[in-house]
């Protein structure tokens, strides 16, 4: 069916669609439009969750813990404080291998307060072992919402997955959107070990040197099966409702020399600079990595790379852009934009194709000689 | 199923929230009628004389294998075994230490939603009580969640080595309070009665009976419920391991804590306590009985008997309204 939403009102009804048995969630800008959806549905009948009103986000991850250790289905959703407070909950929904589903609203950290969109919250929990999603817009970010729930209760997977999208700029956006008809796209939630009294165990206790790095390495291992669920729900999703997702989001890339590489909307945004690029000759591509967790393989071989992180990790660079560094041994030209919801306009992207000089890192907007 | 249960009514109750009810009320029990399954098996890791094991073992007792225990950091996380064995008959859910009731939270809606009856027992310290996790007991009482709280209070962080908590006694010896803590003892418990749960009540290990009764009933109410159990720890209070019941008797005579319960608001005085609070033993008495009150500061002391003292008439005075109501 389609209509036109915001990011978040798609959020919110994929949430609807897959039908969680308990969603317990604590409202921030720009998060709240999801959660006051969602508590609309419950309240109107839409929805036969149980929605418990936390008192925080840390105790939001820990319902969302509880009740899918029961066995059935949950969702949450957060942005920046909120995500940072959960971040030791974090750790326990994956080392306790549980399918939560949560979106966040991409927003910068204070102080100072700022609810504008930036990366920083939901790359500073890169290492807790949840699946990490951007998605760029309204159509995707339904699309990947419902993705999200097959992918983390897969039986290779059974771990978190945060849906990221960027607050206000897809958030609060009005794009067109086509709803599915889910039927059985995401099968019933089978937890091998949900908690049972007739079987009773323990969760979770004290694990010595000799036994805990096994539960890490199985952390691991199902990240690196999740590339092959995320490949075939993705596959799964084309055949079923015909659009087509996959690990990235290639524009105009075969025959690139310059790649351009940015997570969310500026990935997207990206694609419009390409074109105005091309006119001009120039011989580039958006490479937008919609996994960010588990890391897509991306084939940077031999080209210029401009990556662009509107996320930063202080005293080191942009976590994208270092990410890359690590992973592909290559020296980016990497741009800082769009902290704290800074304008970056398609004209800025095209300039700072047009400008580039692998293996620098420039502020953008910032002009001192420090 | 032990003891007899009669049915009272279901009907409208005093209590302001109109979703708790009472079901079931019991009759009578007698020591020889408690349950001899056993779900504290043999095998725990905790200190000789631990008596939050104890208590463990009678709550369980109470509960039966029908019951989900919720657990966050505490020495019960030690005593409960490691991986791959534990001690407990029951599954135990072990969560970070904020957040237990919250947790215990989603294990109550998603199972009553189920129509599962399961029992939810968040069973927690003092540190994971008055302290980190009060905001999350907040929030599940506020909510009205379905479940039992109890926290077993050993007045201090026992799983770290015996720092101070906000439940440790003014004047008591910790590892963070080297000269004898100068904080009063947090009053959780009108913290928790400021939720109007439809059943609350305080425990003590040394009398098993009491705090197995109390489970029973606080099990048969729907709604968050909240059992505070006084827990001597030798090592912590510094006294000899064979003397955790008599420590936890003399709590009780001197009057230093007081078994009551609560239900609907209605204060009563349990039946270990009623002599007490007419003729308190000294509590000089308590005071050296363990270490950690040792060389206190008569001053100190003094500030500790009026303590008492007002606790005693303010709990006297309530019950006496409760009865005029
Ligand atoms: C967030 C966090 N801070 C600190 C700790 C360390 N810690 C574990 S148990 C504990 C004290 C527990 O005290 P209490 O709740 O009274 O239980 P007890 O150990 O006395 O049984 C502390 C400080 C932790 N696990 N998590
Ligand atoms: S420190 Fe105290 S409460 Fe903890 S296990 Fe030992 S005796 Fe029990
Ligand atoms: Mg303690």
């Amino acid at each position: 069916m389609r209509s036109v939403a915001t990011g978040n009102k798609a959020v919110a009804e994929a949430v609807r669609q897959a039908n969680p048995a308990v969603i317990a969630a604590y409202p921030i800008t720009p998060q709240t439009e999801i959660v006051e959806s969602i508590a609309g549905f419950v309240a109107d009948g839409t929805l036969a969750s149980q929605y418990i009103p936390v008192e925080s986000e840390h105790s939001a991850m820990a319902a969302c813990i509880g009740a899918s250790a029961t066995g059935v289905r949950t969702f949450t959703a957060t942005s920046s404080h909120g995500l940072l407070y959960m971040h030791e909950m974090l750790f326990w929904a994956s080392g306790a291998r549980l399918p939560v589903v949560m979106a966040n609203v991409n927003r910068a950290v204070g102080p100072g307060w700022n609810v504008w969109a930036e990366h920083t919250d939901a790359l500073a929990q890169r290492d807790t072992g949840w699946l990490q999603v951007f998605v760029a817009t309204v159509q995707e970010a339904y699309d990947t919402t419902l993705m999200a729930f097959r992918i983390a209760e897969h039986n290779d997977v059974l771990l978190p997955v945060m849906v990221n999208l960027d607050g206000f700029s897809l958030s609060h956006v009005m794009q067109s959107l086509d709803t599915v008809t889910l039927g059985d796209f995401i099968p019933p939630m089978v937890l091998p070990h949900r908690i049972d009294t007739a079987n009773p165990q323990g969760y979770g206790p004290l694990t010595g040197p000799e036994e805990f790095y096994k539960f890490r390495w199985e952390i691991e291992r199902s990240m690196r099966d999740a590339r092959s669920v995320i490949a075939g729900t993705e596959k799964a999703f084309a055949e079923t409702f015909g659009r087509k997702y996959g690990m990235t989001d290639e524009y105009r890339c075969e025959d690139a020399d310059v790649l351009v590489i940015a997570l969310g909307t500026f990935g997207k945004e990206a694609e419009v600079a390409v074109d105005i690029l091309r006119k001009e000759g120039i011989k580039v591509g958006s490479l937008r990595p919609r996994w960010f967790r588990p890391f897509p393989d991306l084939d940077v071989k031999g080209r210029d790379i401009v990556v662009i992180d509107r996320d930063y990790s202080f005293g080191f660079g942009g976590v994208l852009a270092d990410s890359l560094r690590a992973r592909y041994r290559v020296e980016p030209s990497s741009i800082i934009a769009g902290l704290g919801g800074q304008e970056v306009t398609y004209d800025d992207i095209a300039s700072f194709v047009r400008t580039r000089m692998p293996g620098t890192e420039t502020w953008f907007g910032v002009h001192d000689d420090v | 199923m032990a003891g007899t249960w009669g049915r009272i009514s279901t009907a409208v109750s005093p209590f302001p929230n109109p979703h708790y009810c009472v079901v079931y009320m019991r009759t009578g029990i007698s020591m020889a009628e408690i349950p001899k399954e056993e779900y504290v098996l043999k095998c725990t890791s905790g200190c000789a004389g631990c008596s939050s094991t104890l208590c463990l073992r009678y709550i369980l007792k109470a509960a039966g294998p029908e019951t989900v225990l919720v657990m966050p950091a505490c020495c019960t996380s030690v005593i409960q075994g490691a991986y791959p064995n534990t001690a407990m008959n029951v599954p135990v859910y072990n969560i970070a230490f904020a957040s237990a009731a919250a947790c215990a939270s989603g294990i109550s809606a998603s199972y009553r939603s189920l129509g599962k009856k399961t029992n939810i027992i968040v069973y927690a310290g003092d540190g994971g009580t008055v302290d980190i996790g009060l905001q999350a007991l907040s929030g599940a009482f506020e909510r009205g969640t379905d479940f039992l709280y109890i926290c077993y209070d050993n007045e201090a962080y026992g799983n770290t080595g015996m720092q101070r908590s906000g439940s440790t006694p003014l004047g008591a010896l910790t590892t963070t309070t080297p000269a004898g803590k100068i904080h009063a003892k947090k009053d959780i418990d009108s913290i928790v009665a400021a939720h109007s749960p439809p059943y609350m009540a305080s425990a003590c290990s040394a009398y098993p009976l009491d705090l197995f009764k109390k489970v029973r009933k606080a099990l048969e109410v729907r709604g968050p419920t909240f059992i505070h159990v006084l827990a001597p720890c030798p090592p912590g209070w510094r006294f000899p391991s064979d003397q955790t019941i008599e420590v936890g008797k003399l709590a009780v005579k001197t009057g230093m804590w007081i078994l009551w319960e609560r239900e609907y608001g209605k204060l009563k005085i349990s039946a270990p306590s009623r002599a007490a609070v007419k003729k308190p033993e000294p509590l000089a008495t308590y005071f050296s009985a363990q270490g950690r009150f040792k060389g206190i500061d008569p001053a100190v002391a003094e500030q500790l008997r009026n303590e008492v003292r007002r606790n005693i008439q303010r709990f006297v005075r309530e019950e006496e309204q409760s009865c005029d109501q």
